[in-house]
């Protein structure tokens, strides 16, 4: 059974570069752009990992990830969260939100699939 | 503090001059051991002596008594006092800067370099926090960048990457090229815009409002020659904040032509303030009346009188602050204020005597009036745009249940009970 990854970022083209990286490492990739359904989305999808942009329309990807760490059975899954905005203030919040790494734009291709790699294999073995 | 570092300066003057001590006690008359014993400030100097050495060493006498400005050696303690995991010797401190004065003054003025650009390093994140406009800008531009980035390296290290996926990443990089010059252009202006502004209050509102504020919102120019009066927009240094300025100032002059000032101050003598009847007797809108009175000089209207005016989203547009009553600079003010009612209620005056929740818990009548702004064409619903003028009151002992209570904004508003709250104040309790 392929390794599904669900991607939340509204600017399309970033959004077309990871999936064609991803895609290629054999993970199965949605993509949804809209921030106020997200966790709805993420629900929905049952992703094994999910790329969070933190500014989206609708909501926010701090609040996405609080709402998310709020329901018991999403507590263990991995988040990446990707921000223009890398002040420490903002890892901070994320952090205490419950991410499970955080990613500064512009970022490389090769961090954003080590990344990826990272957090599924860690979350395959605990 | 007895000063004691002479020696130690006329030494290291002495040093500066290339002078041998044998040489400088020579030209001075003593003998080379007196001259280091008081070099080694083991021998008080003053008088004559001093003079002599001095001219020898071409330097006032000052420079080797006083050495260092006290505000140096202050400079200095605030730079011990500031470093972080750094001891400085205290003790040392005035025969370091009496000994090395270019190395001290070095030291100062990066300390003084230092504290500057934190400051405006705190104000950069804080605008960057607090400025919608920034903050947008550079997550578009970051974002441009994170997706080209990310598309020019799968275009340079996949080999075997699909001619049609190639096709669209090109258009992609292509698009996002053209993105990123344009955000990157505007964002550039932005900044470019903003630090050219001496004060650094960044938003063009704020330029503005502070231009009316210094002119007391009165310009007897226009007053006199009307809208060709020349009114020096100099101080106003953001593009965006002088063509709001020429706007604003272009409505004071229509407003000045339709009730000139010598006839509305002869109203305002005969009789008690009453918007509507101005308004009949100058045979203009409520509107105008009301920026015309909060144009006044001081003292017409014998009370402090204010204005603000929003357009029909409820961002204010512009306001002429009075005492007690606080205004919001960016369209977050109290959603009771009779400014906002009358935007549900255009071409009604509304007249409302209301309370300010806050430290004064000043009265103050309200009179508001929303009026079309534009109409564009037939069948399309005109813009409005609102008006209110806010004149404290003195005595409101017997008036007190008809006052309305309303707020400053939300996130600093004591009331608790609120239906129309929009977010917790920060506030716990009421002031």
């Amino acid at each position: 059974m392929s390794r599904k990854v669900l991607l939340i970022e509204d600017e399309p083209n970033i959004a077309e570069a990871i999936r064609f990286l991803l895609t290629r490492e054999g993970w199965q990739v949605e993509t949804h752009a809209e921030g106020s359904d997200a966790l709805q989305v993420i629900q929905g999808a049952d992703p094994d990992l999910v790329i969070l942009d933190v500014m989206l329309p609708g909501k926010s990807g701090m609040e996405i990830l609080r709402d998310l760490r709020e329901l018991e059975h999403m507590q263990g899954l991995p988040v990446l969260m990707l921000t223009a905005r890398g002040q420490s203030r903002d890892r901070e919040m994320a952090e205490n939100a419950g991410v499970s790494r955080f990613m500064t734009k512009p970022f490389s291709n090769t961090e954003m699939l080590t990344a990826v790699r990272d957090l599924h294999a860690q979350a395959t073995q605990s | 503090m007895r000063d004691t570092l002479t020696g130690s300066r006329i030494r290291e003057r002495r040093q500066i001059a290339g002078l041998r001590q044998a040489e400088l006690a020579r030209q001075v008359g003593i003998s080379a051991s007196y001259l280091n014993l008081i070099e080694h400030n083991r021998r008080r100097i003053g008088g004559k002596l001093l003079v002599d050495i001095a001219g020898a060493l071409t330097v006032e006498p000052s420079v080797l008594t006083q050495g260092i400005e006290a505000t140096l050696i202050s400079a200095l303690r605030e730079a011990a006092a500031d470093a972080v995991g750094q001891q400085a010797e205290l003790d040392g401190l005035e025969e370091f800067a009496g000994r090395f004065p270019g190395w001290a003054g070095v030291l100062s003025q990066m300390h003084r370099r230092v504290v500057s650009l934190e400051r405006t390093v705190e104000t950069l994140s804080d605008r960057l926090t607090h400025d919608p406009h920034l903050a947008a800008s550079m997550h578009e531009v970051l974002s441009t960048a994170a997706a080209i980035r990310s598309t020019a390296a799968i275009l340079a290290d996949t080999q075997d990457i699909e001619p049609e996926w190639q096709d669209r990443f090109h258009t992609n990089l292509h698009q996002d090229a053209e993105r990123l010059a344009e955000s990157s252009k505007s964002l550039v202006t932005y900044l470019d815009e903003s630090d050219s502004d001496g004060d650094h209050r960044g938003v063009p509102m704020e330029d503005v409002e502070a231009f009316f504020e210094a002119h007391g919102h009165h310009f007897p120019e226009i007053e006199e020659v009307g809208e060709e009066a020349e009114i020096d927009l100099s101080d106003l240094e953001s593009a965006a904040a002088r063509t709001v300025t020429r706007e604003f100032l272009k409505v004071y002059a229509a407003d000045a032509k339709a009730m000139p000032l010598d006839r509305l101050q002869a109203a305002l003598a005969e009789a008690p303030l009453d918007p509507l009847q101005l308004a009949a007797r100058f045979s203009v809108n409520v509107a105008t009346v009301l920026r015309r009175l909060a144009a006044l000089p001081g003292g017409y209207l014998g009370r402090p009188t204010g204005l603000v005016i929003c357009d029909a989203s409820g961002s204010i547009l512009f306001s002429k602050s009075v005492p007690g009553f606080a205004m919001p600079r960016f369209g977050e003010a109290c959603p009771l204020w009779p400014l906002f009612q009358a935007l549900n209620r255009p071409l009604v005056p509304i007249r409302k005597r209301v309370v300010q929740l806050g430290r004064t818990a000043a009265v103050f009548d309200c009179f508001a009036y929303a009026w079309p702004q534009h109409i564009s064409d037939f069948d399309d619903g005109p813009i409005y745009r609102s008006v209110m003028l806010v004149r404290s009151v003195e005595d409101v002992a017997q008036d007190e249940q008809a006052v309305a209570r309303v707020g400053p904004s939300c996130r600093v508003c004591p009331s608790s009970d609120c239906a129309s709250r929009r977010e917790p104040s920060i506030l716990s309790e009421g002031f």
